[in-house]
């Protein structure tokens, strides 16, 4: 489990509320499926043997908003998009969190256009970026990490 | 941001038959946000019990505006978006449009350019039918093919990123050649690779013809034949899985195509298994391309000595004023074609991928348009799922292999 060197011989752990209660939450963070375009594929890729991000406790792409914690908007968001994007925001249950993977996501990236949203910042509140054109999946992985240390140094009284 | 608002359910009624109006049939939303629809397409499912009455594609959940974009671009900077409009044939899309503003200027390719056009775009198809074999197999629940692909197609991604530093949208191919010469290790990792993926391929088919709940889901479902196909515009392996030997490599050879001793696949059933078995066999062809690529790669230039629309070698910078002069000019205003307009077509492996380019003599494109070959594919969408149970949509979206960056654009 990870936790058998800090238990001594007593066979207790001491920790605050805090600290344990986050670090739950960073260790099965369930992203929700939802790809948008090239950086799904990254995304995909993320997941996948070579680089199997269940290492971090995220092989569960859940397909529901219900059942998610995380949305990783992977890919350009489209005026049409947007609505549909922030609507399954909205479905998601608190706690929850957003990266924004890839340049578009991020800026638009590229697509500086009338069909483009100039970052998904706009529709949703965002946590983490990820910088490229698609990330890499180590990228990607760096950037949930992120998230992660920041998860871990939320504070009680922000809980919501 | 006030005007844009969900399309709802109640907007799309008048598509559907009558019957739905009396509540004889249910509407069903499906999408955009579905694990099986392969990116951000909706379907408004009509049902009647658990049997499909009619089907209507709504799309354009990804327009992106790349065409639009292209015009305020000049002609090197408009390739840059030429990647990420079909995100898993970004090379072959560099190759279309690389074609057309060849046709445009009458610019000459090298031979050592074009065999490795040849390799870099099979190397394309075969990533992008990996992908396309993965995932169309996770929506039947053999999840454990997609594993083995994408394992495959990280070999695929490794040899993009020795030749170009990127693993996805490379925009390795210029107009006039390529951006530089393929790395000494190129050779060799090719060979590695195509020595190891023919057992690869075999490994895939056996998981899924031995797999009866997936033999069960494709065959005799969602049949559409050749001579329907062509009337709907059809191309592809969808039309070639139906009976026609059709493949833009064949019927209209470009990039030196017509050098290589291959076959076009086809089956005659064209149902979904007749797809897949098409795309497989279509692999197990591409490595047969690499392979006589690779074998006779000429050396020389990879990239045409026409300087008034390609950039110089660096090394000439230093010792030639008029280099220096070219390349200022190409880096700083970009080139002009003569006006005219040009047809260009590769086939990708959805189809028949075009581009249609207007130039009316200035540093930019007047007209860019695709034609893509999703976005024809998706019309026969209700015919593929009419009449058959509903969890038949999932396999027959998966069948057709749509990517909506290429129909949406």
């Amino acid at each position: 489990m990870g936790v058998e060197q800090k238990l001594g011989n007593m066979g207790v752990v001491t920790t605050r509320l805090e600290q344990l209660v986050n670090w739950s939450r960073t260790n099965a963070m369930w992203p929700m499926l939802f790809g948008l375009a090239c950086c799904a594929i990254e995304m995909m890729a993320a997941q996948a043997a070579n680089y199997d991000m269940s290492r971090f406790g995220m092989e569960l792409m859940r397909a529901s908003p219900r059942q998610s914690d995380l949305m990783i908007v992977a890919g350009r968001v489209s005026r049409k998009m947007g609505p549909v994007l922030r609507r399954l925001y909205d479905q998601m249950p608190y706690p929850k969190w957003v990266i924004a993977m890839g340049d578009c996501a991020s800026c638009g990236g590229v697509f500086n256009n009338y069909a483009i949203f100039q970052g998904v910042d706009e529709i949703v509140p965002v946590d983490v970026y990820v910088a490229g054109c698609p990330p890499r999946p180590e990228g990607l992985i760096h950037g949930v990490l992120t998230l992660h240390d920041k998860v871990n140094h939320e504070k009680l009284s922000k809980w919501a | 941001m006030t005007d844009i608002r969900e399309v709802t359910v109640d907007e799309l009624k008048h598509l559907v038959s009558e019957r739905a109006a009396q509540g004889e049939t249910m509407l069903l939303n499906m999408g955009p946000q579905h694990p099986s629809t392969h990116g951000v397409l909706r379907l408004l499912l009509e049902l009647d019990g658990e049997i499909v009455v009619s089907c209507i594609p709504d799309i354009g959940f990804l327009h992106t505006g790349v065409e639009k974009n292209m015009e305020a671009k000049n002609y090197q900077q408009a390739e840059v978006m030429t990647d990420r409009l079909d995100y898993l044939h970004p090379i072959g899309n560099n190759l279309v449009y690389c074609m057309a503003v060849e046709k445009l200027c009458d610019l000459d390719v090298p031979p050592r350019a074009q065999a490795i056009r040849v390799i870099l775009a099979e190397l394309t198809r075969l990533g992008s039918h990996l992908i396309w074999l993965g995932t169309s197999a996770l929506d039947l629940a053999a999840m454990s093919v997609f594993l083995y692909t994408m394992r495959e197609r990280e070999k695929i991604l490794d040899i993009f990123e020795l030749v170009s530093g990127q693993r996805m949208m490379t925009t390795y191919l210029r107009p006039g050649g390529l951006w530089r010469d393929v790395p000494v290790e190129f050779e060799e990792a090719v060979y590695k690779f195509i020595d190891h993926m023919p057992s690869q391929v075999d490994e895939y088919q056996d998981l899924l013809d031995q797999n009866e709940l997936f033999i069960d889901r494709t065959k005799g479902v969602s049949v559409i034949k050749s001579e329907e196909a062509v009337r709907w515009g059809i191309t592809g392996p969808v039309l070639r899985a139906g009976g026609m030997a059709y493949d833009l490599r064949k019927a209209l050879p470009y990039s030196t195509y017509e050098q290589y001793d291959f076959d076009i696949p086809t089956r005659t059933e064209g149902d979904i298994y007749a797809r897949y078995a098409v795309r497989v066999d279509e692999m197990r062809e591409s490595l047969k391309i690499i392979r006589q690529a690779l074998n006779k790669l000429p050396l020389g230039p990879v990239r045409s000595n026409n300087r008034k629309y390609v950039p110089p070698p660096r090394s000439e910078l230093g010792v030639s004023m008029e280099a220096l002069i070219h390349h200022f000019k190409l880096w700083t205003e970009g080139f002009t074609p003569p006006v005219g307009s040009v047809y260009a077509a590769v086939e990708s492996p959805r189809g028949e991928l075009g581009v249609f380019m207007e130039s009316d003599g200035s540093a930019k494109p007047y007209r860019v348009h695709y034609r893509t070959p999703t976005f024809a594919n998706l019309q026969i969408m209700p015919l593929l799922t009419r009449g058959y149970f509903v969890a038949d949509v999932v396999a027959a979206i998966g069948s057709i292999d749509i990517v909506l960056g290429d129909a949406d654009r």
